[in-house]
């Protein structure tokens, strides 16, 4: 019988009553009396020299307050970069200055050269364009091998070259790794492109600044997937304001998918303007805005090699990466082709040696940084193409190749650094064939074939590491921060509970999800507790919401303070009950002594908590409120089997999902109507990533794909209907709750499906020339490639 | 957006009288000219709103049995309303999604041209007349290239005046962001002959692929043209096709308009 509420029930989202009703409260509701507007002007160049900017005629149209440009921020801090890599040679990374408003120079198309403030939105961008800039245009460093050949223009001036750092992983095993390969009975080499991604997520950034001169305090409204890493980066590095007078809010966030993560100018603007104007300032991006200054996602240029011996192991996997970090180092990037993508090269296998080489460059383009999966789905993607290219090579089923190759024993300790606790590849990929009907795949493929289409059939697995994660291993990785995080259960005196949490809910439904955990442990109902999240004066200091961690790591916090409050309130009850505490046992929200009929109801002894006239004071505090920071022991390794099926139009390339299957582990679930959902959308994104998405520059630096006009996103009717399952479940072993994280795994496990489909119809049709298609698999890259 | 005058006439000869001003732009559905305008791209003076005139609203059936389209009718009036010519409803109704298809009007599409919107190949497919507040326009005369018409300055599309072919279909394949056409034919077969009118192809906009029509008045049916090609010079490349993938499609969506029109 499924549960009708607490851990494993489907309860309702409860928060999609105001999303869908218009109530709900996001960023741009946001209206702050004598609030004024800000436009920023933007470079329309990729790489410039600012040789004059005059803002005077600018000043004075009418309602304009005032008008920044660089020369205000020269005191003031650059933007940080919240991660750093050491290279193969021991170096740090090459890490350029990220100013607020341009100074000097402009270095991608989009990059902010004024901010003028008025009265309103309007008047702020009609001033914008009485703005005398002159530019002197520099050559635009866009393709990344050529931004590494000598004598390239600099996208910085004062770095060496516009290389950002050259990372070898596990450098030790570079040489044996080499041997492997060339001693290696088959040898399958790829080479592919990671296609370079814009987020979008439905609302555009916004950003409120406001500032009290009464008690000095700075507070911020921002589209943020963590309040606190917004405040401890922009109040420690960029502004200098003490965490104690400076108040970071999230809201309701339509959508992040990663984007919503980094720490961006305009937050630290709009701050840095409220204050020194001593007025409200509110920034709200356009769509076109959008393309041009949310951090991109993906763009790697990789060449894998995969080296098996006679009998089809893998002996051996190396790979080379170019991944384009844009032109500044946006807060998280470094860690993305690095430490979120190079310890993920073993994926499932039984890979005893693993060389994997980074360069990461900077260009003229819009900054690059994670997107959901971040890196994962970069390292799935190619390592799930080259096994399937290697099994057409070798002749053998793709399926069992993997099967062959499966890491079987747990845990297991990869060559690239990490542990993987639990899993069960072998379920999984068993789920997956029952699930998707592969049994019934030859008569489709009839079907289709009798209508004048090709079908195809891909499959792969992935695993990802989640739950980021253990703060003394990520130290040692290069993090500039901890990413532990913190929940405070706030027991009311009528039983009701608030509990503040460091996630942040911008779409995955934790005002749903974690009262289920707490309403589980205390047997009390759902609708008792809220979660309140969102806003650093009301929540503890958490690290917010990426990496799949939330109910790893915060959600097992919230199990920690929620034992606390049990263990006190059983103080409580024992006291009431005249009894021993030991004696004391919670079940369905009543406590009652062991053997006994004697009960109090949950209610009496949070009363007794805040009306303590019948109490032990003696012995414990009034009051019902704990706290806990959790900071895992290790990642979580969700991991999963999926399958794809195309229909592939010969005569135009035009590539429809037919069937799409999805066979993952999560460890336990909490809610799996929401983790369903999780999933659907990141399969979603995957697809758009592998049949539609590009973004695309020029090789002046403008940005091609700009809006939804040639920017493709998925559609509804681009993805059918899909058949996921989530009953192959080994548990977390290192946190309370054995979960493991589910928001990312469908972005990353969906992409080398597509493309493992849809080069299996071609070849179903002959064209066997056909061993690779990058994505976007258009109709017209189909079609060309086709063509041979 | 700029600030701009604007007025909603109610006849014709009102919007005629305010067109004639200086920097005066008429307004069909807006869905070109409002986001552009909304990018401070385009600063008409005046915008004049065609879309409260009574009488250039509507769809109806001639006394020639032509069916009649008021220049200022949205596209799902067209879709819902022109049962007449089931070919020219279709196309209506996969013009955009039902927002844009509740504001756009075929008298702003034609005027704008689109190289790859829908309309100006069922017009020139067609053989339609574009009748404006001064005169008739044969569809031949009137597409002179991507976004260029016959019209002057001030002159509106009164109406369209569709013949209705014996058979008839639009065949569209989507570019798969903006859902315009990345290439397609409207292909009409009349007695006198069978017309085949291409749009999001070339960079000449709308064409007439006149190998196609002699093949196809001979022997309606796709094998017609199985020995014809389109050279791909002159075709339109961008990042969601090559000139040499457009010059193939037209073919291909060509022979699968005439099976459907069959």
């Amino acid at each position: 019988m499924p549960k009708d509420s607490g851990i494993g029930a489907s309860s309702k989202r409860r928060e999609d009553v105001r999303f869908l009703t218009g109530a709900g409260n996001y960023t741009d509701d946001i209206n702050i009396h004598g609030q004024a507007y800000v436009h920023f002007l933007r470079s329309d160049v990729a790489h410039g020299r600012i040789t004059s900017l005059d803002t005077a005629a600018a000043a004075a149209m009418p309602g304009v307050v005032r008008i920044f440009t660089g020369a205000d921020f020269e005191g003031v801090g650059g933007l940080p970069c919240g991660w750093q890599i050491t290279d193969r040679h021991g170096a740090p990374m090459q890490e350029p200055a990220h100013p607020v408003l341009a100074q000097g120079k402009v270095r991608h198309v989009g990059d902010p050269i004024a901010a003028v403030i008025a009265e309103t939105a309007e008047q702020a961008r009609d001033a914008a364009e009485a703005i005398g800039v002159d530019i002197e245009e520099l050559p635009a460093v866009v393709d990344m091998k050529a931004a590494l050949a000598e004598g390239s223009v600099k996208v910085h001036d004062d770095l060496s070259s516009n290389l950002c750092y050259d990372w070898g992983f596990v450098e030790e095993n570079r040489e044996a790794v080499d041997k492997a390969i060339a001693d290696a009975a088959h040898v399958t080499t790829l080479e592919l492109v990671n296609n370079r991604l814009v987020a979008n997520p439905m609302e555009p950034r916004v950003a409120v600044g406001d500032y009290s001169r009464a008690t000095d305090e700075s507070t911020l409204y921002t589209t943020s997937q963590n309040p606190h890493v917004i405040r401890l980066l922009m109040g420690a590095f960029v502004l200098g304001i003490p965490e104690h007078k400076l108040r970071v809010v999230a809201p309701d966030v339509g959508g992040g998918f990663g984007t919503k993560i980094f720490h961006y100018a305009e937050e630290a603007f709009c701050t840095f303007a409220a204050r020194a104007l001593n007025r409200p300032v509110k920034w709200t991006a356009s769509r076109s805005e959008a393309f041009i200054s949310d951090a991109h996602g993906r763009d790697h240029v990789t060449k894998i090699e995969l080296a098996l011996d006679a009998d089809n192991n893998f002996t051996a996997v190396r790979t080379e990466t170019y991944a384009n970090m844009g032109a500044y180092l946006s807060t998280f990037a470094p860690s993305v082709p690095t430490w979120l993508h190079g310890t993920l090269m073993a994926g499932n296998y039984r890979t005893p040696l693993i060389y994997v080489n980074v360069k990461a460059v900077f260009t003229n383009t819009v900054p690059v940084d994670a997107y959901r999966g971040a890196g994962r789905p970069e390292a799935t993607y190619q390592l799930e193409r080259v096994i399937d290219k290697a099994a057409r090579e070798l002749g053998v089923d793709p399926i069992a190749l993997r099967r062959q190759n499966f890491i079987s024993e747990f845990p297991y300790a990869t060559p690239v650094a990490v542990e993987y606790d639990t899993g069960d590849y072998v379920a999984t990929m068993d789920k997956l064939e029952e699930i998707a009907d592969l049994s019934g795949f030859a008569a489709r493929r009839a079907e289709s074939e009798a209508r004048g289409m090709l079908r195809g059939l891909g499959v792969n697995c992935y695993i990802e590491a989640c739950g980021i994660a253990p703060s003394n291993l990520v130290g040692q990785l290069g993090a500039r921060a901890g990413l532990y995080d913190a929940a405070t259960v706030r027991v009311n005196a009528t039983g009701s509970i608030s509990v503040m949490v460091g996630a942040h809910s911008h779409g995955q439904g934790h005002e749903t999800s974690f009262p289920q955990v707490v309403a589980e442990m205390l047997g009390i109902d759902e609708s008792m507790i809220d979660i309140v999240h969102g806003d650093s004066s009301k929540i503890p200091f958490g690290m917010g919401t990426y990496g799949s961690r939330s109910i790893a790591v915060c959600g097992s916090a919230m199990v920690r303070a929620t034992e606390k409050i049990v263990n006190k309130a059983k103080k409580i009850a024992a006291h009431l009950l005249e009894a021993a505490e030991a004696d004391i046992e919670l079940k369905d929200g009543q406590f009652s002594v062991a053997g006994t009929d004697k009960s109090v109801a949950w209610g009496d002894v949070t009363l007794a908590a805040y009306v303590p006239h019948n109490y032990p004071l003696e012995d414990i505090e009034p009051g019902l409120e704990e706290t806990a920071f959790y900071d895992p022991a290790n990642f979580t390794y969700p991991s999963g089997a999926y399958c794809c099926e195309v229909e592939v139009d010969p005569e135009t390339g035009k590539v429809t999902i037919e069937r799409f299957s999805a066979a993952d582990d999560f460890g336990n679930i909490i809610n799996p109507m929401i983790v369903s959902g999780q999933v659907h959308g990141g399969i979603a994104q995957g697809v758009g990533q592998a049949l539609l998405e590009q973004a695309v520059y020029d090789a002046d630096g403008q940005l091609l794909s700009a809006s939804y006009m040639d920017y493709a996103m998925p559609r509804a009717d681009d993805v059918p209907f899909y058949t996921v399952d989530h009953s192959c479940a080994t548990p977390c072993t290192h946190n309370p709750l054995g979960v493991k994280g589910c928001g990312e795994a469908g972005a990353i496990g969906s992409p080398p499906s597509v493309v493992n489909a849809v080069i299996d119809a071609l070849h179903s049709g002959g064209m066997t020339h056909v061993s690779h298609i990058d994505m976007p698999v258009s109709p017209s890259r189909v079609w060309s490639a086709m063509q041979g | 957006m700029y600030d701009f005058e604007f007025e909603k006439p109610g006849s014709i000869a009102e919007a005629v009288a305010a067109l004639s001003g200086e920097d005066a732009q008429a307004l069909g559905g807006g869905q070109t000219l409002i986001p552009t305008l909304k990018q401070r791209l385009n600063a008409p003076g005046k915008l004049v709103s065609l879309t409260g005139i009574a009488e250039m609203r509507g769809v109806c059936v001639g006394d020639g049995g032509e069916v009649i389209i008021g220049g200022a009718t949205p596209h799902a009036v067209v879709a819902a309303g022109a049962g007449a010519y089931p070919a020219l409803a279709a196309l209506a109704g996969q013009i955009g999604d039902p927002a844009v298809r509740n504001r756009g009007t075929i008298g702003g599409s034609l005027a704008n041209n689109d190289p790859a919107a829908c309309y100006p190949a069922a017009a020139l497919g067609s053989g339609a007349v574009i009748v404006t507040n001064a005169r008739e326009i044969a569809a031949d005369d009137y597409f002179q290239g991507m976004f260029t018409t016959a019209l002057e300055e001030g002159e509106i599309i009164t109406e369209v005046r569709f013949p209705v072919p014996q058979a008839a279909h639009y065949e569209k394949f989507v570019q798969p962001a903006s859902r315009f056409a990345l290439t397609g034919v409207f292909v009409a077969r009349f007695a006198d002959g069978v017309r085949v009118a291409v749009t999001g192809a070339s960079e000449e906009g709308v064409f007439r692929w006149t190998d196609a029509e002699a093949a196809l008045s001979e022997t309606f049916a796709p094998e017609a043209i199985d020995g014809l090609n389109v050279a791909a010079e002159g075709m339109i490349g961008d990042l969601h096709g090559t000139p040499d993938y457009r010059a193939h499609l037209v073919k291909v969506i060509t022979k699968r308009a005439v099976k459907a029109a069959q």
